[in-house]
């Protein structure tokens, strides 16, 4: 039988412990601000001046019309002409230039026979966000360069479509996660990282300060030293998720399409699990040097393998398998389709429900570890 | 509860730690109200003992009864009706006395806990302090309000470990008048302790040494069970005293007591002649003396190590 009291009691002490634990607590309100920030300095640059190579097939004029254009609007630096595509792949590859721009052989005259021919923008998209920038005013650029040479050579296309092709190639990161991405997937890597570093010490501080003995010598249920402890944390995860949230409305302008209730709803799921993963390490680990160590070894794979890092669906198998089983996993797509597609409660229910079950393995894990006696 | 009343009944306690074993088949019996010491040279296995009566620690071996509950099966029954003193202090540095009081009453859910964390901080003098935090107090500070802490619930037994190590001469005066007040009311204590002056204040006593249990006699007995005879020598320069004294044979105890030096053994007429090579010093004064406790405490001490290293080569 469970008693509300002592758990109470159990979830007071904490909740003055956590008041007094200043560094603590700052720190836990402070890495949403600082990550954020961080990764928003990233997403809000526009990086411009990047080294690109071209190929040019094709030497008219309107090529060259092209080539003013490119270094005219300043997101290309032209550093290098190559002659065949395999010099320009190279220089992409080794990261020495971040595009490689191809004009086709016989550009100008397919243009004004109408064949539309096709300029290739390939994009070191490694780093979306450098990409983007550049990728992004390629059409724009294009149409600047040739609207003085168009009504001249090809008089009777105005207003129809422009009589070429842009064709974008990102290598390297193909899906492209650009910041409206990154905003909702940070909230859910923040909220691991912290909710599961913190639970994760708190059995490890009494054990390493002796404090276990006497908590152990009353008649506390583990049940109730397993409720009481990780409830205080809930608050922080709230406020960690509100400051993300707000931040990334009013800095970035991500935008909120779906139901409120179903992010809600998917993020008490997910901070109830990470706080339960955490006091699960807790009842393994003997020193809070450990239980660090351990935080870190569920956070890796937090990263890499739940579709933060690389697009979810392009991860061989086994990772795909490894990530399912990571809450982060279903908690980034819950946030990505509440928040970019507009999902409601009844669309997320299908990731709702494994966090859940990875939830209840974790707490009976975690209750079944717990020891009662000192051995 | 069994017939004859013993709080504490368990058989045979043993408990390893790796491939040591830390506390090897021990016996006791305590009968309600009483208070029983519990004593042995650091590292002889006292605080194991305790631990596992209390169901804190699971004991490898070994049966029995704390308070008529089974010390392996019911630890939840026992923890709620024991009051456990740790060794070291234990309760929480960052809480104020007051929120560690509350706390532990929280956990026994004691009725009108306001008022007994009132009462229990007035008792200890520490109602102007009771939002001092808890490590703030100074060490003997620190031991009061821990023993405050375990007997906030009026358990029937209390299990103490070393409860006055750093607690001032008042103090500690004063916690045995607690004791002995609990007692009579039939409150059973069991209590580990390095002090004599504490330990001639127990109903009984219980010696273990090398996780084995020597001793357990009443203790105005214990001196006479240990059959110890002995000297009271007095000499103008005691350090020659000791110095002629020292290793002699038939001296199985040499130790000063203020400005006199005991000299004590079991085998009498040995101790007798050896006793002779201080008796020519400037100034000696030589007088038989009846042994106390500590004599024979500092005897046990001692002829444990041979003991055991005997037992062990
Ligand atoms: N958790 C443990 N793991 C391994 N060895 C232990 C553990 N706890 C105690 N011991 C060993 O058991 C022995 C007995 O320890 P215990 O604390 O019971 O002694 P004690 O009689 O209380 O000593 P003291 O008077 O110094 O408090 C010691 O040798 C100690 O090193
Ligand atoms: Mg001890």
């Amino acid at each position: 039988m469970i008693s509300g009291s002592r758990t109470l009691a159990v979830f007071m002490k904490e909740l003055v412990q956590m008041r007094r634990d200043r560094l603590t607590f700052a720190i836990m309100i402070l890495i949403p601000i600082i990550q954020l920030t961080l990764f928003g300095f990233a997403i809000n640059t526009d990086p411009r001046h990047l080294a690109t190579a071209v190929e040019l097939k094709d030497e008219g004029p309107l090529t060259r019309s092209l080539l003013a254009a490119l270094k005219q609007s300043s997101y290309f630096d032209i550093e290098h002409i190559v002659s065949t595509d395999e010099e320009g792949e190279a220089l992409l590859r080794t990261g020495k230039v971040s595009f490689f721009i191809v004009v086709p052989q016989n550009f100008e005259r397919d243009f004004v026979r109408g064949d539309r021919p096709q300029i290739l923008f390939s994009a070191d998209a490694s780093d979306p966000v450098a990409a983007a920038g550049g990728l992004g005013a390629a059409n724009e650029i294009a149409r600047t360069a040739f609207a003085a040479d168009l009504p001249r050579l090809r008089p009777k296309l105005a207003g129809a479509p422009p009589p070429y092709d842009i064709v974008v190639h990102k290598e390297y990161n193909p899906a492209g996660v650009t910041a409206f991405n990154i905003v909702p997937g940070l909230l859910g890597v923040i909220l691991t990282m912290t909710l599961t570093m913190i639970t994760a010490i708190a059995l490890v501080r009494e054990l390493e300060r002796g404090t276990i003995e006497a908590l152990l010598s009353t008649p506390v249920r583990s049940v109730e030293v397993m409720i009481g402890k990780t409830t205080p944390y809930i608050f922080v995860g709230a406020v960690q998720a509100a400051i993300i949230m707000i931040t990334g409305r009013f800095l970035f302008g991500i935008p909120f399409a779906g139901a409120p209730v179903a992010l809600i709803a998917g993020i008490t799921v997910f901070v109830f699990t990470n706080l339960m993963l955490g006091y699960l390490i807790s009842t393994v680990a003997k020193t809070q040097m450990q239980a660090m160590q351990m935080t870190f070894f569920v956070f890796l794979p937090s990263i890499l393998l739940s579709g933060f890092m690389f697009p979810f669906h392009a991860m061989p198998g086994w990772a795909q398998a490894i990530g399912e089983c990571l809450p982060v996993t279903h908690f980034l797509r819950i946030v990505r389709e509440v928040m970019l597609k507009g999902a409601g409660l009844s669309d997320i229910a299908g990731d709702l429900w494994p966090m859940g079950v990875i939830f209840f393995v974790i707490a009976s894990a975690a209750l079944r570890r717990f020891r009662r006696t000192l051995d | 509860m069994s017939s004859q009343e013993f709080v504490i009944d368990v058989r045979g306690l043993t408990k390893r730690f790796g491939d040591k074993t830390v506390v090897d088949h021990f016996d006791l019996a305590v009968p309600k109200g009483t208070i029983y010491g519990f004593l042995g040279p650091n590292g002889s296995g006292k605080t194991t003992t305790i631990r596992m009566v209390c169901g804190l620690l699971k004991p490898d071996a070994g049966e029995g009864t704390c308070l008529g509950f089974d010390v392996l099966t019911q630890s939840r029954e026992i923890k709620t009706n024991v009051g456990y003193m740790t060794q070291r202090f234990s309760l929480y540095e960052d809480l104020s006395i007051a929120e560690n009081l509350e706390f532990i009453a929280r956990l026994y859910q004691l009725p009108k806990r306001r008022r007994r964390v009132r009462e229990a901080l007035a008792d200890l003098g520490l109602s102007e302090r009771a939002r001092q935090l808890a490590g703030t107090l100074s060490g003997g500070w620190k031991q009061r309000l821990a023993l405050a802490a375990c007997m906030i619930h009026s358990p029937s037994l209390l299990l103490l470990d070393e409860p006055t190590a750093g607690v001032d001469p008042k103090a500690r005066r004063d916690f045995w008048d607690t004791i002995r007040r609990f007692a009579d009311d039939g409150v059973t204590t069991l209590v580990s302790t390095h002090y004599m002056d504490e330990a001639v204040q127990c109903d009984r006593i219980a010696y273990i040494a090398y996780g084995k249990k020597l001793l357990d006699a009443p203790t105005k007995d214990i001196p006479a069970q240990v059959g110890l005879s002995g000297y009271s020598i007095y000499a103008d320069d005691l350090s020659e005293a000791q110095r002629r004294l020292k290793g002699a044979p038939g001296v199985d105890v040499l130790a000063r007591f203020g400005a006199f030096m005991h000299a004590c053994g079991r085998d009498k007429p040995a101790l007798s002649r050896a006793v002779d090579r201080v008796r020519g010093l400037p100034g000696a004064v030589v007088k038989e003396i009846e042994p106390g406790l500590e004599e024979a405490f500092i005897y046990l001490m001692a002829g444990v190590e041979d003991n055991f290293n005997g037992a062990s080569a």
